[in-house]
């Protein structure tokens, strides 16, 4: 009998090319390495000045998603850019993926979108695989049992010239996450939860293996809104093991195996959950039962509270340092320690992402748009994922709900998330956003950020201030 | 990539946790298609104030802290986006080293590939340095990659841990793209061993249906 082994330990087994030693990490082979304007240009000049072709281009795939504009198509159908940086940014993608053979989703094609939206839509994120981008939110993927993670632009340099990152073994951690979700309450609360319980440092050197009831009872879009937020909690990656769920979620996708191919892959994908007995070297705990809406007070994405709870009290901070971290935070959230964010008026409601911009997050936000109104004063901005995210969701009128409630429906990207395109939170406003990231700046120069699901975020934009989501359910 | 062995040089105390690389460079700065220039985004929000004049109170713009060549910050240093620019930024603004009781995974990652020096020091060690910061803005450090070692002020050496390959691409000025080229043959050998799950290419030819099955291509 071979020990048994971890989910990621196969994973990582299956893709190494040369094994690591003291002196040198491992040469690992990448099966799909996902490109975007802002993280590549750098790689490709690297490329240029060494007169190296890309290795793969059939294992390379580009989108545009993060200078992008999302305004609405104009006459034409064409999606104005008017940024001449970001006009730059987008040609020289177009430029580099024309010489070098990759395929590219253009602005305004019907399949592009961010880029951790795309992959796993067409159906190119497998169990299994190994695969990376120059983005930290590639840990999305890994919903499928594959192993993903964000790298540099250095490295996207070395993919593209070797297909191959060289690595040093990281840790493991089981996440356990048992029980059930109450009504109102989502995946998105079981992450930032998780974050809030053990901070954003708590997943350094580790990959996440989430397991329990609670995932196994997700959707493929559900773990993959937990997986994409797994670099929040420090974790470079997190995984979950593939399952009925993915396979079905799989079938007929386009990049998808067909026929007796896929049953063979299913076969095959049958054998990568971690074997009885397997070892982690580190394990969290949590209890999606006992969970309730949560949201963030702060500037990073482990400030967070359950929906009912007060801000805390510097005073009650267990140390010097977090005390002045908190100090901080409020200061730049304008918030005052003790008070309840229930009733904190909101400004901006961003419903997108690539934590929470698919067709299951659009439909539940949809429920509290439906005959109502978004309150006065309030923008609201819906931005689909991918722009076949965005035809899904109008064929079933989810459009019609949020346009005839005074809400944005607006192109696909990444828009407010990080305020590198003209999607923007205004200095000072408050934002409830179903993002990743509350850091300050991080939606536009000062910023306030409240990070929470779909539904709380719905549920604010109806009624112009911080709301329990669960009060408004049926 | 110049060799680095020994960095001595003055230090400049940032005492904040979890800076993430949205402090270190704004997003609106990455819309650029090289690496020039990035120092000017450099912890733009907190360098400047919202008129777009110097903030005096941030610890880069004191006087004291001109020609600052390492910088000492708060534990998870560089949390957040995979974003090169951050070590570019920092590096381009003249800082050699960051000194922290711990630095995010990718960061140090992407430090390492660009000849930023991240050190890890136990947190002892560096709430002694803003404390001896506080009374001494002058405060210089060496640090000797070779020997992995940082001198404190008083004179002690603490060693830092680096990983041996970064260590000698580092001392010796290669960069590791050199060693990935140098695999070739292994690598084909994998290619040729292994099935390919997905043919990108299969979409721009127009032909996503006839793809997916687990043969080789290479």
């Amino acid at each position: 009998m071979s020990k048994p082994r971890t989910l990621f330990d196969k994973v990582w087994d299956a893709h190494v090319v040369r094994p690591e030693t003291p002196e040198t990490p491992a040469v690992l082979y990448i099966d799909l390495h996902l490109i975007h304007e802002v993280t590549s240009p750098q790689a490709f000049t690297e490329l240029r000045q060494r007169g190296l072709r890309v290795r793969r281009p059939d294992k390379t795939l580009a989108t545009m998603d993060h200078s992008t504009p999302t305004t609405p198509r104009n006459h034409l159908g064409i999606i104005p850019v008017v940024d001449p940086m970001a006009i730059s940014q987008l040609e020289q993608l177009r430029k580099n993926c024309a010489e070098f053979g990759i395929p590219l989703f253009e602005l305004g094609d019907e399949n592009q979108g961010i880029v951790h939206v795309i992959g796993p839509e067409q159906g190119l994120t497998q169990p299994g695989m190994m695969i990376v981008c120059g983005d930290s939110h590639t840990s999305t993927h890994g919903a499928f049992g594959a192993l993903a993670f964000g790298i540099g632009t250095s490295e996207v340099g070395h993919v593209l010239a070797t297909q191959c990152l060289l690595q040093r073994k990281p840790k493991t951690c089981a996440v356990r996450i048992d029980g059930r979700l109450g009504p109102g309450v989502t995946a998105k609360d079981i992450i930032l939860a998780l974050i809030a319980k053990y901070g954003v440092g708590g997943g350094t050197g580790y990959v996440f293996e989430y397991m329990g009831e609670a995932i196994r009872s997700l959707s493929m879009e559900e773990r993959m809104t937990i997986c994409n937020m797994s670099i929040e909690g420090g974790a470079r990656a997190g995984m979950v093991a593939p399952d009925d769920t993915t396979f079905e979620y799989i079938a007929g996708r386009p990049f998808a195996p067909k026929g007796a191919d896929f049953d063979a892959a299913v076969a095959r994908w049958r054998t990568l959950p971690s074997d009885e007995g397997a070892v982690f070297d580190h394990e969290l705990t949590l209890s999606a039962s006992d969970l309730k809406p949560m949201i963030t007070y702060g500037t990073n994405p482990g400030m967070g509270i359950p929906i009912d709870a007060p801000v805390p009290r510097p005073e009650d901070m267990p140390d010097a340092r977090s005390r002045a971290a908190l100090d901080k935070a409020l200061a730049y959230m304008g918030l005052e320690p003790g008070k309840p964010l229930l009733g904190h008026p909101v400004d901006v409601v961003f419903i997108g992402s690539c934590t929470n911009s698919r067709l299951s997050d659009l439909r539940q936000a949809a429920q509290f748009f439906r005959g109502r109104k978004v309150a006065p004063g309030v923008r609201v901005m819906v931005v689909p994922g991918s722009q076949q995210v965005k035809r899904a969701a109008e064929a079933e009128g989810l459009d019609r709900i949020f346009k005839e409630a005074g809400a944005e429906w607006r192109e696909a990207g990444c828009s407010a998330c990080l305020g590198m395109n003209d999607d923007k939170v205004p200095p000072g406003k408050y934002a409830i956003s179903t993002s990743n990231r509350n850091f300050e700046g991080r939606q536009g120069p000062g910023a306030r950020t409240m990070l929470a699901s779909p539904l709380t975020a719905a549920a604010a934009a109806v009624t112009g201030v911080v709301t329990d989501p669960r009060t408004l359910l049926n | 990539m110049e060799p680095i062995s020994m960095i001595t040089g003055k230090a400049v105390v940032l005492p904040v946790e979890n800076i993430d690389t949205d402090q270190i460079i704004p997003a609106r700065f990455l819309k650029v298609t090289d690496k020039s220039g990035l120092a000017a985004g450099l912890f733009e929000a907190w360098r400047y104030r919202a008129d777009g004049t110097l903030n005096p109170d941030f610890p880069l713009n004191r006087p004291e802290a001109a020609g600052a060549t390492i910088l000492i910050s708060g534990r998870n240093f560089g949390c957040g986006s995979s974003r090169e620019h951050a070590p570019w930024a920092l590096q381009d603004y003249g800082f050699r080293a960051v000194v922290a009781p711990s630095f995010a995974d990718i960061f140090r990652s992407n430090a390492l590939k660009i000849g930023l020096l991240p050190v890890t020091v136990e947190q002892t060690v560096y709430d002694e340095l803003v404390a001896h910061y506080a009374v001494d803005p002058q405060m210089h450090l060496t640090i000797d990659l070779a020997a992995q070692t940082v001198t404190l002020p008083d004179g002690r050496q603490i060693s830092f841990p680096i990983d041996a390959f970064s260590k000698y691409c580092l001392l010796h000025g290669v960069d590791q793209l050199g060693f990935l080229l140098n695999q070739e043959a292994l690598i084909a050998a994998y290619e040729a061993t292994h099935p390919q799950p997905v043919v990108t290419t299969a979409y721009s030819r127009g032909k996503t249906e006839e793809q997916g099955n687990d043969s080789m291509s290479a």
